[in-house]
């Protein structure tokens, strides 16, 4: 493992792209923190966005796994290319011919696909605790630890997402397609779900929740759900308007953990299945 | 004597083409191999297949007896697959790095290497901003850099200019003077011709001949007779035991030997028979003609 590691980040550090989106996402996060700043005016409400809240241990988790996540999109661009590259450049047929097995090389991809989603978590990992340690109203050691399963949804989400940009990259052979391909499908489970909805409501079927954890896309942003509405501030708010009867889960669903295992496995699988059965 | 690779009936369709039909030939320890072919007689799929990028469609091949698995043999030997591969922001010492990485071998190699196909002035430059030329002598580098049982070049002059064609085929001479086992797959004919002692014919994906270079076409070359009289040479010429067809050319006549022959013994008949010749030169057959022979006959 350490060998398939070592080989797949001698292409990763010697690669244009994978340096410049690193960077732009650190940057991201960074300036993700510093937003705590930024005063704000709502609902004779004024402050800092500190002051609502937010970054309190430990709905903070919630709230930084849910807006970096949609972050994976640079890392993913990185993944994608790094492997459709590796058709373009015709590098996959030369590393086989040098003595890597077809199972070795989608596994150093796999490998890096893991490393990447563990690191991407520890980042934001740390960037929260250094933000809530800031700003946090509580700072109690079992309060701040509590909740970490988002950070753990947050894995899996990134992890799934990563196995399916590699996936795509072996199955389109060219980076812009391939992340094409990925738009194209996301907008196609988005279809299905509009469809989905609609004759649910003609039918009073529930085709939706089903469809909610078996598509890959669905179940990936369904793991950590909006948390706006545990704001205190949204919360009051809401309580003001004559709504009644909605209830928000915010939980991460078991159903979800292990949809999204499952796909990222199968990605993987068919990513060597097609390797295998291709010629180069 | 030891065996590197055996194929055995190695076959391979793409749909309603057949590349490759049924090729079973032993590649012995020691052996410089040309593998000589149009262009599309499969050359390049049957060493795409024994490198594991092209799946047979039936038959198999095996590295060094059997004794390794098919990735781990491929870790001993070198090879260059038509164009070049390389990563093109890393430089030549970046990209060797990671070739050692993948054939599991330590680093301390890429400098004599290098210095082996004269790159090592530019090593820090980025293989893109190489010309074809020098990548394919990186190409060779990389080859070389586990100092490999063999080693497997398809095309290795394709597209280089005369210069280029010059320092890969003085590399590849070297490479053979120093007992390595060399499997050389090409179209020009001179190349093989100059480096192989053994040699393979493929045309339309069958195999018309494996073997030695001088037995490749049996028959004893032609001369080049002329003389004042030529129909009266044709005459003289043609009930003799040894003559082929004879062709008559703008400056004499061409004739196929069927046997070997002594050029003073024809002189002197032709003398007797009151014919002076004022031409007669033996000419043996070079690998081009036999290879054109071999392709056309079958």
């Amino acid at each position: 493992m350490k060998r398939l590691l070592g080989i797949e980040f001698h292409k990763f550090r010697y690669s244009k792209s994978s340096k410049v989106l690193t960077v732009i996402y650190l940057t991201i996060v960074v300036l993700l923190m510093l937003t705590g700043m930024i005063r704000i005016n709502f609902n004779q409400f004024s402050g800092s966005l500190s002051d609502l809240g937010i970054f309190n241990f430990p709905l903070i988790w919630h709230i930084t796994t849910y807006f970096t996540s949609f972050l994976k999109i640079f890392i993913a661009i990185v993944l994608v290319s790094l492997t459709a590259n590796e058709y373009s450049n015709r590098t996959i047929k030369q590393n086989l011919i040098d003595g890597l097995s077809k199972k070795e090389l989608i596994l150093s991809k796999f490998y890096l696909a893991l490393t990447l989603a563990i690191l991407t978590t520890l980042v934001v990992f740390v960037a929260s605790l250094i933000l809530g340690l800031i700003y946090s109203d509580f700072n109690e050691f079992s309060i701040i630890f509590s909740q970490m399963g988002y950070l753990g949804a947050f894995f899996l989400a990134h992890l799934i997402f990563f196995c399916f940009c590699l996936f795509a990259g072996i199955l389109v052979k060219r980076s812009a397609f391939a992340l094409g391909f990925i738009a194209v499908w996301y907008i196609f489970e988005g279809i299905l779900n509009l469809i989905a909805r609609g004759v649910d409501q003609f039918y009073d079927t529930s085709i939706y929740d089903v469809l909610l954890h078996i598509l890959p896309l669905n179940a990936m942003s369904n793991l950590i759900k909006q948390p706006f509405t545990k704001i205190d501030l949204v919360q009051s708010t809401m309580n003001q308007l004559p709504i009644e009867g909605i209830e928000f889960g915010y939980d991460i669903e078991w159903l979800d953990v292990v949809s999204v295992c499952l796909w990222s496995v199968l990605f993987i699988y068919l990513s060597y299945k097609l390797l295998k059965t291709r010629d180069l | 004597m030891e065996t590197i690779l055996e194929i055995n009936q190695l076959h391979k369709t793409y749909g309603t083409l057949t590349a490759v039909d049924h090729i079973s030939l032993k590649i012995e320890k020691g052996h410089v191999y040309g593998i000589l072919g149009p262009n599309g007689s499969g050359k390049s799929t049957t060493l795409g297949m024994v490198l594991n990028v092209v799946n047979p469609t039936s038959g198999d091949y095996k590295w060094f007896e059997g004794t390794t698995s098919n990735h781990d043999a491929l870790k001993r030997i070198g090879a260059i697959i038509e164009h070049p591969n390389f990563y093109p922001s890393m430089s030549a010492v970046q990209n060797l790095e990671l070739v050692c990485k993948i054939k599991n071998i330590n680093t301390s190699k890429i400098i004599e290497k290098l210095t082996v196909v004269d790159l090592l002035s530019r090593k820090h430059s980025p293989f893109k901003s190489y010309s074809l030329g020098m990548k394919q002598r990186l190409a060779i580098a990389s080859a070389l850099l586990n100092d490999p049982e063999i080693l497997i070049l398809d095309e290795p002059t394709n597209g280089l200019d005369p210069q280029g064609i010059r320092q890969i085929r003085d590399i590849i001479q070297k490479i053979a003077a120093s007992g390595t086992t060399i499997l050389l797959a090409s179209h020009l004919l001179d190349e093989v011709e100059k480096v192989c002692s053994h040699v393979l014919v493929l045309r339309q994906g069958k195999m018309l001949y494996s073997g030695p270079v001088d037995e490749m076409n049996r028959n004893h070359g032609s001369i080049f007779i002329d003389a004042a009289d030529r129909d009266a040479l044709h005459t003289f010429l043609k009930d003799k035991p040894y003559a082929g067809s004879i062709t008559r050319h703008d400056d004499g006549l061409e004739v196929k030997l069927y046997e070997d022959v002594d050029n003073a013994q024809i002189n002197k008949e032709a003398f007797e028979s009151g014919l002076v010749l004022n031409k007669l030169l033996h000419k043996k057959q070079s690998l081009e003609d036999q290879f054109i022979e071999l392709t056309n006959q079958n």
